[in-house]
């Protein structure tokens, strides 16, 4: 290996436009020599500026020395020019994961393997993102729900989450009484962070409700107050007016809950 | 082929509110066919929308009632509907807070069984 790297050095020494210092920054970050790793990728950067992958090798370099908010933005940046970058999708893929949002890393981590799916690291990382989004603390709540007490479904059908997602109130169950509140308070919040996304870009406004019919039932997620997010699960016989009129009950049950709280 | 499917994207057109169609790949968010009136970014409607169904596929499915075929995000100035229809197909419509959203969703039914 040292041997590598003092091969790709002299080469870089007798021709500074080589390609070769992509393989080199990887072989000095990969040996822990990050000081020399930076180097060799600023000088990449100053010769081939417009190189994506010398922007990737530049934010890795980065990431390895923990400035994870540079990495981000060159990351970020490099998938605003090329959206399939394959570094680029790994690099925030992994940054999102260890900063707690699987959501996102599993979204960047799927586009890459759409990508490459011969990757054998990035079907490594979906693994352990996607065994992580499995392994959400299970509930262990019981009796009667102290928000929505008395509402219909109150038990297996509503839940208040706030806006990352921590559960505050109510219960989802599955059909077969599973419980499955964490897991759909993990996706829950990064959802409607997509949904308040795509209303501001498409100038739709501040978004008020959405709803997801699927084969099992319909989903209706709210927001009570700016902080808290209110999703309610009904089986497909109950009819989208009803589902809204539930909704709006249990918002309201929410923000008296929430201000009692706060008191 | 693509000529077909605008044909069909006009039907949602004609409804009130309705300010474009489109039929989007759910993977990628690239755009298939397009019938949306001039001023609507196209792209940026299709990528979004496709963005915000796999988001939403998520919380459905970890909540076991399935994959959404159908979403609806209202908002307080517009409306965004996706229908999904096979093959990794998506029916997006955008419309205004008067968008008809009973209408454009037989409609977008309609296209769906076209595109399959």
């Amino acid at each position: 290996m040292a041997d590598d790297i003092d091969v790709m050095m002299a080469e870089l020494a007798r021709d500074a436009t080589s390609l070769v210092f992509l393989d080199l920054g990887e072989a000095l970050r990969r040996r822990g020599r990050l000081e020399a790793a930076v180097r060799v990728a600023l000088t990449g950067l100053e010769q081939h500026p417009n190189l994506l992958d010398a922007h990737d090798l530049y934010a890795r370099v980065l990431a390895d020395v923990g400035d994870f908010k540079r990495a981000r933005e060159v990351w970020s940046s490099i998938l605003t020019r090329d959206p399939r970058h394959l570094g680029a999708l790994k690099g925030l893929g992994f940054l999102f994961f260890w900063s707690g949002d699987l959501d996102s890393a599993l979204d960047h981590l799927e586009t890459a393997l759409a990508t490459d799916p011969t990757d054998q690291s990035v079907v490594q990382a979906l693994m352990t993102v996607r065994a992580a989004a499995q392994e959400a603390p299970v509930s262990d709540a019981d009796g009667p729900d102290p928000v929505f007490a008395g509402l219909d479904g109150a038990e297996r059908g509503i839940l208040l989450v706030d806006e990352r997602g921590r559960i505050l109130g109510g219960r989802l169950q599955s059909v077969v009484g599973a419980d499955v509140s964490d897991r759909v308070a993990a996706y829950l919040a990064g959802a409607v962070r997509e949904a308040d996304r795509t209303a501001r870009l498409l100038d739709l406004g501040a978004w008020q409700s959405i709803v997801a019919e699927g084969e099992g039932g319909n989903v209706h997620v709210s927001a009570p107050t700016p902080e808290s997010l209110l999703l309610i699960v009904r089986d497909r016989g109950v009819p989208a007016g009803r589902l809204s009129m539930l909704a709006q009950r249990a918002a309201q049950a929410a923000r008296c809950w929430l201000e009692e709280q706060q008191l | 082929m693509s000529e077909r499917f605008v044909r069909a994207l006009e039907r949602i057109t004609r409804i009130g509110g309705v300010q474009g169609a489109m039929l989007v790949a759910a993977d990628d968010g690239l755009i298939i066919a397009d019938a949306s009136m001039e001023g609507v970014r196209g792209n940026a409607v299709a990528a979004l929308a496709a963005s915000l169904a796999k988001r939403f596929t998520r919380v459905s499915k970890a909540a076991t009632v399935g994959a959404p075929r159908f979403l609806h995000l209202q908002a307080e100035q517009g409306t965004l509907i996706v229908v999904a229809a096979l093959g990794g197909v998506l029916v997006v419509t955008m419309g205004g807070a008067d968008m008809n959203v009973g209408l454009a969703r037989l409609e977008m039914l309609r296209v769906a069984e076209v595109v399959a």
